[in-house]
């Protein structure tokens, strides 16, 4: 990786950390928790890198198998957190 | 394939900034949150799509597997829990990170024998120190709230020093490594370190710091996601990573303002623990308290016109939501208007109580901040304090040498009547007494608030 793209990426996480500053300033105290069951959901995009780390063909090398081991534990979380954020704004009524 | 790849990316990076945007309203949060989620699917999918992932049936099984615990917790998971499946799943995302840095790690340096460029090192390097700190300090969190472990500050001399210096070698393991790729000793140190470092940070914070500990690893397990990020030069892992770890920040925030402390003061930990010993002396009470009964309770609130009810981590403990949704409704058929005044940091983690509350069905739009109802205090007739201590202590507001002053109270005292329902005289979380309960207009409603409340609403039913 250049030093460019480095930079390149930097904005990107500025930017985004700005935004999510702004959008999730304004969430009500009311939804806190959901905010950080379902943010604990989109955590679990490491799914992605797992994914990529395990593609390989056999499962004998220590790679692969921290790869396999970080796709279920991010499963867990993606799966788990989206399903009880559900759970919690369904009960939300007015 | 691969632009058609990068562009679902993209989508999905929009979706869940929508997703989130969202969330900003009750009515259409639970679209935002659908919305997020179907962005999460979009992304995996493509990633599958993009490996040939059907060639690959064991990375399909651990997909498999994953979804079904995650399914299973989330169906059984029971909302005063939450704020362990959230310690607990904090982890999952910091262990998830750790694996792919490490994974990457010795994928190139190990067994494909690559020269790793120090950027990518780098970020592999964050990656394992933040995924392992998020890990074991969401365990200890988890076991802590848990009651696994005991949940009070647990503190001993040179315990600042003693991270700090782990914080060096772990510095010191990981410019062994930029310093010698292979130097696979550098690796080992640094990950047992951070694993260390997780229990060691978390400890010393006790009981109702739990919130801000909870937001903190949030957002660490966002950061770790978005390390990874930087490790696969994956922009969606940065964006999404970022939305994450700005949201713990934000909510870390909001819990230290409503303490009124630093958040170096809640790190370093050790709060309620100095303080018993100078102002309870053996816990002996000196203020003198009016007790009353559940016929009594029950007259008040009938005759009342206005309530205003503050629940505090006590109601989740005595498991009273659903009784406390009953005393509402039947005062509420009794035309008395019934309000809720919720603390920020009431609870174990941000929104606990709302949770509870919306659990039994009562509607979001009686839960209020402390600033929303503070100008009609003074003009409500009951204020009901369930389960909360701390938070509506007026110490707060005069007592410079309290612990608590200068905290945001909920200012309960002001309304003509204030009913406190309470097992025992024993001090909030702060270790002090509170004042309120000796003031003339406050009384006392000892016991187990369900058993207690259960009492007043069945002798107000047949009023």
């Amino acid at each position: 990786m250049t030093i460019e793209y480095l930079i390149i990426l930097l904005y990107i996480l500025i930017l985004a950390s700005y935004c999510g500053f702004e959008l999730i300033s304004k969430i009500p105290p009311t939804l806190h928790t959901p905010l950080m069951s379902g943010s604990n959901a989109i955590s679990g995009i490491t799914i992605v890198g797992a994914i990529l780390c395990s593609n390989e063909l056999g499962y004998t090398t220590v790679s692969k198998i921290l790869g396999m081991l970080a796709i279920i534990l991010a499963m867990i979380n993606v799966v788990g957190g989206y399903t009880v954020t559900d759970r919690m704004l369904k009960m939300f009524k007015k | 394939m691969d632009i058609i790849v990068k562009l679902a990316y993209l989508v999905a990076s929009i979706m869940f900034i929508i997703g989130i945007k969202k969330m900003n309203k009750p009515a259409t949060a639970r679209n935002g949150n659908q919305i997020s989620a179907f962005g999460m699917l979009i992304a995996i999918v493509a990633t599958m799509v993009q490996l040939d992932v059907l060639s690959l049936p064991e990375v399909l099984i651990c997909i498999v597997i994953g979804s079904a615990i995650g399914y299973y917790v989330s169906q059984k998971v029971q909302m005063t829990q939450m704020p362990e499946m959230v310690a607990l799943f904090n982890g999952f995302g910091g262990l998830a990170s750790l694996g792919v840095g490490l994974s990457d790690y010795w994928l190139k340096s190990v067994e494909n024998g690559e020269i790793v460029n120090n950027i990518t090192l780098i970020s592999i390097l964050v990656t394992i120190l933040i995924g392992g700190i998020t890990f074991t300090g969401s365990y200890v969190a988890f076991a802590k709230l848990n009651g696994r472990i005991s949940g009070n500050a647990i503190v001993f001399k040179g315990q600042h020093w003693l991270n700090f210096v782990l914080l060096l070698g772990a510095c010191a393991g990981g410019a062994l490594v930029l310093w010698q790729q292979d130097m696979i000793w550098g690796i080992y140190a640094l990950l047992f370190i951070s694993l260390l470092l997780g229990v060691l940070v978390v400890i010393p914070i006790g009981g109702a710091d739990m919130p801000v500990v909870i937001s903190l690893l949030n957002s660490y397990s966002g950061m770790a996601a978005c390390a990874t990020g930087f490790v696969l030069n994956n922009y969606m892992l940065i964006v999404a990573g970022a939305l994450v770890g700005s949201s713990g920040i934000i909510l870390t925030n909001i819990m230290c303002k409503g303490m009124n402390r630093s958040l170096l003061n809640v790190v370093m930990g050790g709060f309620g623990q100095t303080s018993t010993s100078a102002i309870t002396v053996g816990g002996k009470s000196n203020l003198i308290v009016k007790e009353v009964g559940v016929e009594e309770a029950a007259i008040l609130f009938d005759s009342a016109s206005s309530v205003v009810i503050v629940p505090g981590y006590g109601m989740a403990v005595a498991q009273a939501q659903h009784i406390i949704k009953e005393l509402m409704e039947i005062l509420l058929k009794k035309n008395i208007n019934v309000r809720f005044a919720i603390h920020p940091v009431a609870g174990r983690m941000p929104g606990h109580m709302n949770v509870l509350l919306a659990e039994s069905n009562v509607p979001y739009d009686r839960l209020l901040e402390p600033d929303d109802i503070d100008d009609d205090l003074s003009n409500t007739d009951i204020v009901f304090v369930v389960g909360a201590n701390d938070v509506v202590n007026p110490a707060a507001r005069h007592d410079k040498n309290s612990p608590i002053y200068g905290m945001p109270i909920i200012n309960a005292d002001k309304a003509k009547t204030v009913i406190v329902s309470k097992r025992s005289m024993a001090s909030g979380y702060a270790g002090i007494e509170n004042e309120l309960f000796g003031y003339p207009n406050c009384l006392m409603l000892f016991g187990d608030a369900k058993t207690t409340l259960t009492k007043v609403v069945n002798e107000i039913k047949e009023m």
